[in-house]
């Protein structure tokens, strides 16, 4: 999937942390997934294959940083400065 | 999910049943008795290519999709697991782990050199103290003058006394780190461990490294996260192998079970005619194709960089390599005191099947995994 639309960037991102985390967990857009002990070890993994595919973007290891990941709001920051959007 | 192998993927499987059938099947129980695979078999794999599979051919590989490599995996893997272990982590852990996120230079440096199998790489992860905790590991790094300083003890690292580069995790100030290091590294010594159940010539070792200095060029990936980016990296592609080499493991022994029960006469009549024997190759078909469609599944989703892939792939490990245990022991069950003894191959499947169950992540740490993504989602895993 290639994600043209500005607006989708948030809601893709949180379709798919929704996924990996539980339907029925509830959580904000500013909340840190890592600091709440919501994801398993693959998750990281699973997060960059997904942001790299869904948004044609290449995660670099200058990229890996906890803040760029932490929270909705963040990916959807780290998103736009990629694309530069 | 499409599983059907394309004409190129099948062209590939010929060549590589071709290759073990002369090169691998004939030696596989020497090898397992000598503990060690001989130089001229590795030398034969770098010349075909199998040491490079996956690796594009910009750096001298074979550029194989995941799908043609499980099928190496499984060929190599149905005749010599001590040999698909050396592919396992020279190529699954640590080269294609640099090819996802070595610096151009690394790739450059690195990559012809493990592709052509003019050098050797070993994964050094697990320590005396740690192995599925690997949260706890304690060899250390410490950055001294723009270098970093290593020093612990490395343990069961397969091929570790061949391999001329080791990928080592460390833990430091910044959290754990991995580092590449060549084994001329002052202060390097490899300790060669024998007695090991499985995989027998797989040249095992401990590693000790006593102030061993690499430069900051060498560290691979980002500092501190040499858990969630490269271990688990490594360990997802050597799950992959794991599971297509455990389907290969399997299949030796359904293949040798049918031909075994169609010899072995007993009460007058070829075993085969046993309706109890018919059950048991039932059994071991049933298993041995569902574990074909979930390592061929995960293949399939490796290639398309499908984030499901990760869980895939452990579920083909989870259950290829159970599955292998269990088809194992039914073979030994059929095959009789045959089974029993090492002048045939049964035993060391039998063997080397429990290896499989322990390496990459045991089937417990799977269990784990896999029951945390089928509460969060069923659908990600179904
Ligand atoms: C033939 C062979 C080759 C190997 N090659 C390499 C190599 O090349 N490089 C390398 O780094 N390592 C290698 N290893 C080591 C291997 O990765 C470890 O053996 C493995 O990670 C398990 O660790 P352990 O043996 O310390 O068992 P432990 O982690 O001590 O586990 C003991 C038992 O407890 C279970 N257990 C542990 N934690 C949990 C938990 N949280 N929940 C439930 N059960 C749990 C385990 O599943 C296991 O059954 C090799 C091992 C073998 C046997």
């Amino acid at each position: 999937m290639n994600v043209t639309l500005q607006t989708d960037i948030k809601s893709t991102i949180r379709t798919f942390l929704q996924k990996r985390i539980g339907q029925d967990v509830s959580f904000n857009d500013g909340d840190d997934i890592f600091q709440l002990g919501l994801v398993n070890s693959l998750f990281a993994l699973e997060l960059v294959v997904f942001l790299e595919n869904t948004f044609d973007i290449a995660v670099e290891n200058s990229d890996l940083n906890l803040n760029n990941f932490s929270t909705v709001d963040n990916l959807e920051g780290f998103i736009r400065n990629k694309k530069g959007i | 999910m499409n599983l059907e192998l394309t004409t190129a993927q099948q062209a590939l499987k010929e060549e590589f049943i071709t290759f073990v059938r002369t090169e691998l099947e004939p030696y596989a129980n020497d090898y397992d008795k000598q503990g060690a695979i001989p130089r001229s078999l590795i030398e034969k794999l770098g010349a075909a290519g199998y040491l490079g599979a996956t690796i594009p051919t910009a750096y001298g590989g074979r550029g194989m999709d995941q799908v043609s490599y499980g099928l190496l995996n499984e060929e190599i893997g149905r005749a010599c697991s001590s040999t698909r272990s050396l592919i396992t982590v020279h190529s699954s852990l640590t080269a294609e782990t640099i090819l996802r996120w070595g610096s151009q230079e690394q790739k450059e440096q690195w990559l012809p050199l493990l592709a052509s199998g003019q050098q050797l790489a070993a994964f050094g992860l697990s320590e005396p103290g740690a192995g599925s905790d690997t949260n706890g590991i304690t060899t250390a790094y410490e950055e001294k003058d723009g270098q970093y300083v290593l020093t612990g003890v490395k343990k069961w690292i397969t091929f570790s006394q061949i391999a001329n580069l080791f990928l080592i995790a460390a833990q430091g100030d910044k959290g754990i780190t991995t580092f590449l290091v060549p084994r001329d590294t002052p202060g390097l010594r490899v300790v060669p461990l024998e007695g090991i159940l499985g995989t027998r010539a797989s040249l095992l070792g401990e590693i000790h490294l006593e102030q061993c200095a690499v430069p900051a060029a060498n560290i691979l990936g980002r500092m501190g996260w040499g858990l969630q980016q490269i271990v688990n990296t490594a360990l997802d592609n050597g799950r992959y192998s794991v599971a297509c080499g455990s389907l290969g493991i399997a299949r030796a022994c359904l293949e040798s079970s049918i031909q075994y029960s169609k010899q072995r006469h007993q009460s007058g009549r070829p075993i085969k005619e046993h309706q109890l024997i018919k059950q048991k190759i039932t059994n071991m078909v049933t298993e041995v194709k569902a574990a074909t469609l979930l390592c061929r599944n995960a293949g399939w989703l490796r290639d398309k960089k499908d984030p499901d892939s990760f869980i895939q792939t452990t579920l083909a490990k989870y259950h290829a390599s159970r599955m292998a245990n269990a088809v194992a022991a039914e073979a030994v069950q059929l095959h009789g005191a045959l089974g029993c003894h090492d002048s045939f191959s049964i035993q060391r499947y039998f063997r080397d099947a429990k290896v499989m169950e322990i390496i990459e992540g045991s089937t417990e740490i799977q269990q784990i995994l896999i029951a945390d993504h089928s509460i969060a989602s069923l659908s990600s895993i179904l």
